[in-house]
């Protein structure tokens, strides 16, 4: 049960130093090669292409609707992809290696009353596959308070799940998704919900991971800001397109118009960036089309 | 078939129908199916605690649907709404089953209770359920927005000012109101078949409430209408035909969605790829 | 002692045979119902029961074991159940709800049958309200290895069920089958209340699957705990209206025994209700101390 090759010793994560951020050149955990998207007829993603390297933390920036949720779905194989490819660690992806993915769901929606507490619920995260019923063991235990520590939430290993706060929660759902050791961990808008603060360590959580312990973090987030000093790369979708690469190549008035295809500014304000409509007549006019094409 | 005696029966089904059409909407809308079995089965243990003590059993359908109803509310206000209604069902069945052994005789007018005696309903009765109807569609007209905007998003409303435990209330209070009206003509268990089956065909087909409540009520009225003759002329329990024709018509609905969403979406496709 | 127990209770074959399939009854809806409770499934469980009743009568008319009647309809309704039942919450009441008013009206139509072919009128009572003293002792065997199979389907599957109930999402993130999980529950399910439908009544059955593990849901925070409470205090309500029914033997009105379901059913309720005090007191006396 115990493999100390694979789990991560977490209790430093968040002090430790990112080790050669932009160094050798590391090998790529997730690719996506111009993927397609269709659902119930409407073209949710168009030629989805992008790559992420082991030990980098990753920005999927997006409105709502922008398409984020489809594309982690598709990357977990809950959603097939109409054309294109997902290559885990250079091949293709397969129910086997999607196995490997962590994953943390936006909205996990826990009522108040569930019979159980944060630590089975991270014990859940090593075995949920399991059949029969877990027996007591020391290893289990120990992995679970190590793991517990390592996202900071070893107060709350006896409360109830459906009674933590939404930071305490998205602590709790990341170690439940570290808990198989995987080298890439998606999170699915996880600041959502969260007063500043809490969002800001969570952030911290995650950056202590990715550069700390060499885990891909592809993070899902409407807004830029909160990830600007940690983000290696950031992958900027816009009506089912995106655009990648280092925020420097992407967060760039020429690029993210064209993204839009609609002229967009962005501006920075005091270390912030900020991303708004030009004035533009035939702005519009396109918005109007759309609108005019959804009615019928 | 239409007989002088069948003009009571024809015309007790048809209130009843109607009201279980609109008031089915508001059920299936809400989620609420679990509640719209449970009254009437509340109120069936009632009507057998009713005929013991010697009172009417339109009393006892009355009391026991209204207490039902309010047990439903009293312990869904702390904890989980279906465990309030099961333990809710329970409770009322538990009375029923106490009250039932003390008294003698029952069994034909048990039947009669859950499955419906509508060939057979006298002039009187049909007066008090065309009256009671009255009154629950009055009801429903009252509430209507306030029940609508509460059923299909509780947020909303809680920022109206309307308080959803209050709606929930009145909502419970409506369906023991129909429940009584409708049990001693169609049966405890036969009212819950009305209310699920046509409002939720209706739902799967059109996105317009008004739209909807209209065609939840005319499948009602069909499946009434057909299962009254169907009984009458095949002597077979009319609860039956009721029961299976709400059901196929369910899920001719949602087959016929699907195939409606398929083409829709396959035109779409199509339509895209061109452009 | 002697007050407590009325003379013959142990004695009494039908006690014993009641104490028996009681506790088999208990046990695997206390179990089966803090998984029911968590899934929000209640609608579905107390459905299942009574769709039983159908298969019932339908055995009796074809002249095979009832048994056989309950089982074979709870596998069907609740693969049709599921069937039409989406994921949205929605969609499952009205599925369960559709699939529950088709089986009333057939077995509506079955009961007609039954009493007019042996005009034993009191069929829809005894089937609806059941009792634990009726309960053949012939029963037993097949009670106990169908409830014994069930709940060791439900431990077998215990992780990825526990876990997908507790949130499809992260149930799917973990890469379980959400939707073959949820056929498979809601078949054992039926399994279970169907036969708990056929030893003790409907309502019994639904008291059992729901109350006792709603009650153990707001007194501990372990999923293990939850289910042994809940059989615990199943069985004890279980027992102890046994117990008062065969006491009540003497008492008014009528003189010849309140029903075992009233009691049992009035003891669950008990327990509820008590539990959410014992709760918010235990939080009560939480908030004092920080």
């Amino acid at each position: 049960m115990a493999r100390p090759g694979r789990r991560l010793l977490l209790a430093d994560a968040v002090s430790t130093c990112p080790p050669g951020r932009h160094g050798e050149a590391r090998a790529e955990v997730l690719a996506l090669d111009g993927v397609d998207v269709w659902l119930s007829g409407r073209k949710v993603l168009s030629e989805v292409s992008f790559a992420i390297r082991a030990g980098e933390f990753t920005g999927v920036i997006g409105s709502n609707g922008a398409g984020k949720t489809t594309m982690f779905r598709v990357v977990l194989g809950l959603e097939a992809a109409s054309s294109g490819q997902v290559l885990l660690d250079g091949e293709s992806a397969s129910h086997r290696s999607r196995r490997s993915i962590g994953y943390v769901p936006q909205k996990v929606v826990l009522e108040p009353d569930l019979p159980l507490r944060a630590r089975d619920l991270v014990g859940l995260g090593l075995d949920a596959h399991k059949l029969g019923v877990p027996w007591p063991s020391r290893a289990r235990r120990d992995a679970v308070d190590e793991m517990l520590a390592g996202v900071g939430a070893t107060s709350l290993a006896d409360a109830r799940v459906g009674t933590l706060s939404g930071g305490e929660l998205q602590r709790v759902l990341i170690a439940h998704a570290l808990m198989s050791g995987p080298r890439l961990l998606i999170l699915d808008e996880p600041l959502a919900n969260l007063d500043i603060r809490s969002g800001q360590e969570i952030v911290e959580l995650l950056a202590g991971l990715a550069h700390g312990h060499n885990v891909a973090v592809l993070m899902a987030a409407h807004d830029i800001n909160p990830l600007l000093e940690v983000m290696d790369r950031v992958v900027y979708l816009a009506g089912g397109r995106a655009a990648s690469g280092t925020v420097g190549e992407v967060v760039r008035p020429d690029v993210l118009s064209r993204l839009y295809g609609h002229p967009v500014s962005v501006l920075d304000v005091e270390g912030r960036i900020l991303v708004i409509a030009g004035s533009n007549i035939q702005a519009v006019g396109t918005l109007e089309d759309d609108l005019g094409e959804h009615r019928h | 078939m239409f007989s002088s005696f069948m003009v009571n029966t024809w015309l007790a089904a048809t209130t009843v129908a109607a009201i279980a059409g609109v008031v089915g909407f508001f059920v299936v809308l809400r989620g609420a199916s679990f509640v719209a079995h449970a009254v009437p089965k509340s109120a069936f243990a009632g009507a057998a605690g009713a005929s013991l003590l010697g009172i009417s059993t339109l009393g006892g359908l009355g009391a026991f649907s209204l207490l039902g109803a309010l047990t439903i509310g009293w312990l869904g206000r702390r904890g989980r709404h279906d465990v309030a209604t099961a333990l809710s069902i329970v409770v009322m069945l538990g009375l029923g089953a106490l009250f039932l052994s003390w008294s003698a005789e029952y069994a034909s007018e048990i039947y009669a209770l859950l499955f419906g005696q509508v060939l057979g309903v006298s002039g009187s009765e049909v007066l008090v359920t065309v009256v009671l109807g009255a009154v629950s569609l009055l009801a429903v007209a009252t509430l209507y927005r306030p029940l609508l905007l509460s059923s299909a998003t509780p947020e909303l409303a809680a920022t109206r000012g309307l308080r959803s435990s209050r709606v929930e209330l009145a909502f419970l209070l409506l369906v023991a109101l129909v429940t009584t009206t409708a049990v001693p003509v169609v049966g405890a268990l036969l009212m819950f078949s009305l209310m699920i089956g046509p409002a939720g065909a209706a739902q799967a087909l059109s996105r317009r409430p008004a739209t909807a409540i209209c065609l939840s009520t005319a499948i009602a009225l069909c499946t009434v209408w057909l299962s009254i003759a169907a009984s009458y002329l095949s002597n077979w329990p009319i609860g039956f035909f009721v029961g299976t024709l709400a059901g196929l018509a369910y899920v001719a609905a949602r087959l016929a969605a699907a195939a409606l969403r398929r083409r829709a979406v396959s035109v779409e496709r199509l339509g895209a790829a061109g452009r | 002692m002697r007050a407590l127990f009325e003379p013959g209770f142990f004695a009494s074959t039908p006690v014993r045979t009641a104490l028996v399939v009681g506790a088999i009854v208990a046990l695997a809806s206390g179990v089966i119902g803090v998984l029911t409770v968590i899934r929000s499934q209640s609608f579905s469980g107390h459905a299942l029961g009574d769709v039983g009743t159908v298969g019932g009568s339908a055995a009796f008319l074809a002249n095979v074991s009832p048994l056989w009647g309950f089982l074979g309809i709870a596998v069907l309704a609740s693969g049709t159940m599921e069937l039409f039942g989406v994921e949205r919450r929605r969609g499952r009441d009205v599925a369960t709800g559709v699939v529950l008013g088709a089986a009333l009206g057939l077995s509506a139509l079955l009961l007609y049958f039954d009493t007019t072919s042996t005009s034993t009128s009191g069929a829809a009572v005894t089937i609806l309200f059941g009792s634990l003293f009726t309960v053949s002792s012939d029963l037993l065997p097949a009670l106990a290895g169908l409830g014994g199979g069930v709940l060791g389907a439900v431990l077998v599957m215990y992780r990825p069920l526990l876990l997908s109930s507790v949130s499809s999402e992260l149930a799917a993130a973990n890469g379980l089958p959400v939707r073959f999980l949820g056929v498979a529950f809601l078949v054992m399910t039926g399994i279970g209340v169907s036969l708990s439908a056929l030893a003790v009544g409907t309502i019994l059955s639904t008291a059992l699957l729901i109350g006792p593990a709603a009650a153990a849901l707001r007194l501990t925070r372990r999923p293990g705990r939850a289910m042994l409470a809940a059989g615990a205090s199943g069985l004890a309500a279980t027992w102890l209206g046994i117990l008062l029914a065969y006491d009540s033997f003497y008492w008014p009105p009528a003189r010849k025994g309140w029903p075992v379901s009233f009691f049992v059913v009035a003891l669950v309720l008990v327990f509820y209700v008590g539990s959410g005090s014992l709760s918010s007191a235990r939080s009560r006396r939480a908030r004092g101390t920080t």
